[in-house]
């Protein structure tokens, strides 16, 4: 089997599962934000139930329009707030303690490989970089999960993707899963499972499978999971998680497809506006005059992100008439960043550094994008207006090419100016 | 709603890849009320779309309709702004499931998707699976939701299954 199954057959009590068919089984995490939980916990109000189903696996983190940008998302918050006091929610992250939820979850040791976890936001499938099932829904799915500890799926079939090489220097799991993106196409792994294997998989860092993960959404894929191997072992024991390896067995039912990437051969890559699809080399990218950078979300708010920067930044200043975001994913991102002297580097290059937030990677706050501005950015979706005017454009890449285009003011290949 | 019902309106076609962005843009997430997602449906797109939108109007779209976040806010908005169904040649996975739990009809056909024209009348039959543009006089069979999800939307969206099972 995938190990996709194999994990959903071990929770459903069965030897096999069979692509298509429908399962009900229990949750070992789901998880919630300050958009999608207000609309949950409404939901689970009409279930009639006393309490969710065990206060130690609901998740609520207020990030996405935190700290508040308006009287209305404060109204959001206060609303989730007294929900998790209610009902004693032991992983209720608020204030000081709030991380970008995928960055968070992780360093707080609550993914675990074998775990199946459900989100009221598209990128939980971000988890299965650590061996595990994780997939997005919406809040009335979230909802019935909290009451219940059960959700219901439908078994995926697998795709897989065979990782060969070692990458060069500035390229990662942010150019792995672009490039993954443009030969699928944005509707290409609909309702199957993306699931990486192969003897490159150990030349990308955890963080970067977390990167690389967190994106399977843009190609419409119910969930994207790599091998928990020694390298995913060795992650979870520094988060207080003891897990043993784990990898896929061969499955009999095959896979739909099987796609090669051999990550020596690939170079930086770019997704154009307005499709997470539309992927080119950084060396093919227009060289569009930029207004904005930002470095930083659920894709690649993590400290190796952090690092990548400032290892472009360093000795550099953004380009006149670039605004340089950078956006530390959690807590720990940023007491690290700053304690291993990051912030210095960001503020000479004349970076905003921001708390943790989604902000403005959907247009929500900190760096919203006006009438014609173009961005380039770390997040994860281009869309036209993701991060503000309908006229505005998005450029997606990873940290180092963002710096790297901060300093010139055009998409540049970090190449140029290390 | 019920869930095998008649419903008729004019059809506002849309392209391929409409995503939750376009459908309700996210500085909008700040209500649950779909009346209220509904005055900014579309917005992201075609900001004058919600004030043209008469009662049980269609949306025709093309392939991976609704694709993006997981926002129910996006078929709340649908529902809210007046419109009874949507007929797309593919959906995207979680605004499929998500527009199943909320009660918003989803038509997938490739055919109708790509027959039907903006302003045709069209008439969607959830108990027979069939559509047709009465303004062209063509119709088109769809295949019924699997059995598992048509028990959901038998008993009116998750909520009250999820009552009917506890």
């Amino acid at each position: 089997m995938s190990q996709t199954r194999r994990i959903l057959a071990a929770h459903a009590g069965r030897d096999s599962l069979t692509p298509g068919e429908f399962i009900e089984i229990p949750v070992d995490l789901v998880l919630a934000n300050d958009i999608t939980a207000p609309l949950a916990i409404e939901e689970f109000g009409k279930l009639g139930v006393a309490g969710v189903f065990d206060r130690d696996k609901v998740v609520l983190v207020l990030d996405h329009f935190t700290p508040n940008r308006d009287i209305a998302s404060a109204d959001q918050c206060a609303y989730v707030r007294r929900f998790a006091l209610e009902q004693k929610i032991s992983h209720f992250y608020d204030g000081g303690e709030v991380g970008i939820e995928h960055v968070l979850l992780p360093e707080e040791g609550l993914i675990a490989p074998g775990m199946v976890v459900i989100g009221a936001d598209s990128h939980t499938c971000t988890y299965g970089a650590l061996g595990c099932f994780s997939t997005g829904m919406g809040s009335t799915d979230a909802a019935a999960a909290m009451a219940t500890g059960k959700t219901w799926l439908r078994v995926p079939d697998a795709i897989l993707v065979k990782l060969t090489g070692r990458p060069h220097r500035w390229v990662g799991g942010k150019d792995l899963i672009i490039n993954l993106i443009g030969i699928l196409g944005v509707d290409g792994a609909t309702y199957a499972s993306l699931e990486f294997d192969g003897p490159g998989v150990e030349n990308v860092s955890v963080e970067g499978r977390l990167t690389a993960a967190n994106m399977v959404i843009e190609a419409g894929a119910k969930n994207g999971i790599f091998p928990a191997d020694a390298a995913a072992v060795e992650f979870l024991r520094g988060v207080g998680v003891k897990a043993s390896e784990s990898g896929i067995e061969p499955d009999e039912h095959g896979y739909l497809r099987q796609i090669d990437i051999d990550l020596s051969a690939m170079e930086p890559q770019v997704a154009l506006p307005s499709l997470p699809s539309n992927a080119v080399a950084v060396g093919e990218a227009p060289h569009v005059k930029l207004d904005q950078v930002v470095i930083g979300s659920c894709t690649n708010g993590r400290l190796e992100d952090m690092r990548l920067a400032a290892q472009v930044l360093k000795g550099n200043k953004a380009a006149p008439g670039v605004r340089l975001i950078i956006i530390p994913g959690s807590p720990r991102v940023y007491r690290t960043s700053m304690a291993e002297g990051l912030f210095d580097i960001f503020l000479d290059a004349g970076a905003v550094i921001s708390p943790p937030t989604c902000g403005p990677c959907l247009g929500g706050h900190m760096g919203v994008l006006a009438a014609g501005e173009r961005a380039i950015s770390t997040t994860n979706r281009n869309f036209v207006g993701r991060m503000g005017s309908r006229t505005s454009e998005v450029y997606l890449s990873n940290p180092a090419v963002a710096a790297a285009s901060a300093v010139t003011g055009t998409i540049t290949d970090p190449g140029e100016i290390v | 709603m019920a869930a095998r019902e008649i419903l008729q309106g004019t059809a506002h076609k849309f392209g391929d890849n409409v995503n939750t962005d376009v459908i309700i843009p996210a500085t909008h997430l700040v209500s649950n009320d779909p009346v209220v997602l509904g005055k900014n449906l579309m917005a992201g797109q075609d900001p004058g779309f919600a004030s043209r939108v008469v009662e049980g109007d269609i949306i025709v779209g093309g392939e991976n309709f609704g694709s993006g976040s997981s926002r129910e806010h996006a078929p709340l908005a649908i529902k809210g702004g007046g419109i009874s169904a949507v007929i797309a040649a593919s959906f995207a996975r979680i605004f499929y499931r998500n527009a199943l739990n909320v009660g918003l009809p989803l038509i997938e056909s490739q055919e109708a998707s790509a027959a039907i024209s903006d302003g045709d009348q069209v008439v969607v039959d959830l108990g027979s699976g069939r559509i047709e543009d009465v303004t062209t006089g063509k119709t088109f069979d769809v295949p019924p939701y699997p059995e598992f999800m048509q028990r959901i939307m038998d008993a009116g969206g998750l909520i009250e299954y999820v009552k009917k099972e506890m």
